[in-house]
């Protein structure tokens, strides 16, 4: 997907926390590093050639803030998500204002975490698609026209549902969280009590899915929607 | 910094020093009349004595005559034991002098023809003395004319005056300290209400927290103190008894949950199972972990909304967009169940975009739970005057009335087995929708009547004047 060897350093002094997340981001096919304390990390930060940085607050040693200060300071660029336990809005203001790329609220999903990750890792790589057709197997979208069809035959889609389409084939293979399709697709930055993404989905498989072999979208539970083709082996 | 002095030793003060201010003033003033009194008794006195003898001394007309005279004027001071009298005879010698006193010369020497208006006092060893001088012609034409003095010994009224003004500063005294004392008790006895309600304030703790002052009790001057503490204590309590029924409700909220969980992790490590079942399990458990997870979240949400800590950003926003957003939103679902869904009217407040919409995303999501097969929701903007309305209306069950006050409570459930089927929501939405409401001062109403069920924020139309006051603790 994203080139091989993508290293990534997680700091974070919770031992449970970061050995699932080392657990969880290696097996999503990236070179994970651990440092539990803020002088650990900035020292192998500095030092490891990392593409991406996952950073607590609540360090010992060193706080995120400061470690994130020190490392923007000396001019170094590589993106930096941060993990809070505490949602104040100053909080989220200091991060991003100290360099952060973008954060995250304790308790996440780690799909959530996965999501975040990939986006970041996309933009620090600079690379936006600029494509106007998009194929997954034998389903198109024309972006352009705002289009679906699937193995020839036009699908008739809702604005929604196409943006909902475009989402999930625009990051095949990643398991995009609920919360995230909510916030990207409608704009909704909270948690609806409600199953209405999973509505939403289940009535775009109807459309594109139903009729036809692959099947492409899968639910992942307890994580999300994906959208891949599946292997013919 | 000197220790404030106590109400009551600052009442007794003021007490003693008004009261001798005033008896020391009015001692003053009847001492100075006392005195005089006495000086124009004397002065009466003396004047009648210089007008005898002037009549007897116009009548000299010779030596002889001089000898009558001081036999005259003799005779006419006898008898007044204080009284003294020197006359000064044509050859400047003392025609005449009263015993035992001496007139002081200066005084003598510059006596004019007028009757001294003038009193003069003077000392003589341990006397004192209170005279009048004037000079009269004698009918010798060649004669200087005769000094003549007469004096009052003033012992006896300054004696009195002496004891007089003993009697007034030991009168002051006592008085002064009776004042005092008088004060003392008066100002116990009035602040004693005061004593009573620290007693009673002392005695309230958090497990006394209903306790009140009696404000019939207490003078009206205190009543107003006792009305607005027992106000605070009402406050105190409801925020206590809020904040204690929000701990146990949130340990009762967690406690199924977490017992599902330890429930069915335990039994399933009880024994060996196959990938698929232990797959199975974890979903299940993520799937419980995510409600956890949210319920703590909507339950930070709630306790910054409540305490105003949240209010990020105050902007123009627009509710039609913010309605049709929300339902296209829900479209889905509301297709799910063949429920329609609409908008009626439109308006523009002032508030935080994306709070407003969490609470209008509650009710719509609240009422599309509700709405049974083929029914309808419909959301209605109303801008009037004072207040912009938002109404959230739906056809289902009516909600029974005793439940209607009780909805926006946290974790209040109308059905208590209906939550626990669906294992939807958190149990907070409501209650967030009036946090919100609440944060832009407005309010929410709950209306259930003949199928139809109608949820409303009004917010108020002067929202952008102080969206940020609110009460921080």
């Amino acid at each position: 997907m994203l080139g091989v060897w993508v290293k990534i350093l997680i700091v974070e002094d919770e031992l449970k926390t970061g050995d699932y997340l080392k657990q969880g981001l290696s097996e999503a096919g990236f070179v994970v590093d651990v440092a539990r304390n803020g002088i650990d990390g900035l020292h192998l930060a500095q030092t490891g050639d990392y593409d991406l940085l996952v950073l607590d607050v609540m360090l010992p040693g060193l706080t995120g803030w400061q470690l994130l200060e020190i490392l923007r300071h000396g001019g170094e660029d590589i993106p930096i998500l941060f993990l809070t336990a505490k949602d104040e809005v100053e909080d989220r203001v200091r991060g991003l204002e100290l360099g952060a790329d973008d954060y995250l609220v304790k308790p996440f999903a780690f799909s959530e975490l996965l999501a975040r990750v990939r986006t970041l890792l996309r933009r620090g790589k600079g690379s936006i698609e600029s494509t106007t057709i998009m194929r997954a197997a034998d389903l198109e979208l024309d972006l352009v026209r705002r289009r679906a069809s699937r193995g020839g035959h036009r699908i008739d889609l809702t604005a929604k549902e196409f943006s909902l389409l475009e989402l999930l084939i625009r990051r095949q293979g990643e398991v995009l969280p609920r919360s995230m399709i909510a916030s990207q697709v409608w704009d909704m930055n909270f948690d609806s009590d409600t199953n209405v993404i999973e509505v939403a989905v289940r009535r775009l498989r109807s459309k594109i899915d139903d009729q036809f072999e692959p099947k492409l979208i899968r639910t992942i539970r307890g994580m999300g929607y994906v959208l891949e083709v599946p292997d013919r082996a | 910094m000197t220790k404030k002095l106590s109400l009551t030793a600052r009442l007794t003060l003021l007490f003693v020093t008004g009261s001798s201010v005033v008896l020391l003033v009015l001692g003053w003033l009847i001492g100075s009349s006392i005195e005089r009194h006495f000086e124009q008794q004397d002065r009466d006195a003396l004047v009648g004595k210089l007008m005898l003898a002037r009549h007897e001394i116009e009548r000299v007309t010779s030596d002889q005559d001089l000898e009558r005279l001081r036999a005259q004027l003799s005779d006419a001071v006898v008898g007044h034991q204080d009284l003294v009298m020197q006359v000064i005879g044509p050859r400047k010698d003392i025609l005449l002098s009263s015993p035992d006193i001496e007139f002081p010369h200066d005084w003598l020497a510059n006596v004019t023809t007028t009757p001294g208006n003038r009193l003069f006092v003077w000392s003589d060893g341990d006397r004192r003395y209170r005279g009048l001088a004037e000079t009269i012609a004698t009918g010798v034409a060649t004669w200087p004319p005769l000094v003549v003095a007469v004096a009052v010994n003033i012992e006896h009224h300054q004696a009195f005056m002496k004891t007089f003004m003993q009697t007034l500063w030991l009168f002051v005294a006592c008085a002064a300290a009776a004042a005092g004392l008088v004060g003392w008790f008066a100002a116990t006895r009035g602040l004693a209400p005061l004593h009573a309600m620290r007693k009673r304030a002392a005695s309230v703790t958090s497990h006394t927290l209903d306790q009140r002052l009696s404000a019939d009790a207490v003078p009206p001057e205190l009543a107003d103190l006792a009305t607005s503490l027992n106000e605070m204590l009402a406050r105190l309590e409801d925020a206590f008894r809020r904040l204690s029924d929000f701990s146990s409700d949130l340990a009762h909220e967690l406690r199924t949950p977490i017992s599902n969980l330890m429930t069915q992790t335990q039994v399933s490590l009880s024994q060996e199972r196959n990938a698929a079942s232990y797959r199975e399990i974890l979903e299940s458990n993520e799937e419980e972990f995510e409600r956890l997870a949210r319920m703590i979240s909507d339950m930070l949400f709630l306790a910054k909304a409540e305490n105003g800590l949240s209010m990020p950003s105050c902007e123009q926003v627009d509710l039609a967009r913010e309605v049709r957003d929300l339902l296209e939103f829900y479209e889905a679902l509301a297709d799910e169940k063949n429920v329609s869904l609409q908008l009626i009217g439109g308006a523009c407040v002032q508030g935080d975009r994306l709070m407003l919409r969490r609470a209008l995303s509650n009710l719509v999501s609240n009422a599309l739970r509700y709405t049974p097969q083929n029914g309808s929701v419909t959301v209605t903007v109303q801008q009037e005057k004072t207040q912009t309305t938002l109404s959230v209306t739906n056809h289902g069950e009516t909600i029974p009335q005793q439940h209607l006050a009780r909805l926006f409570e946290r974790f209040y459930r109308a059905d208590p087995s209906r939550q626990s089927i669906s294992g939807e929501g958190t149990g907070l939405g409501l209650a967030i929708t009036q946090a919100i409401a609440h944060a832009h001062r407005g309010r929410v109403l709950v209306t259930s009547a003949a199928g139809q069920t109608c949820f409303s924020i009004l917010l108020p139309a002067g929202i952008q004047e102080h969206p940020q006051q609110t009460i921080r603790s």
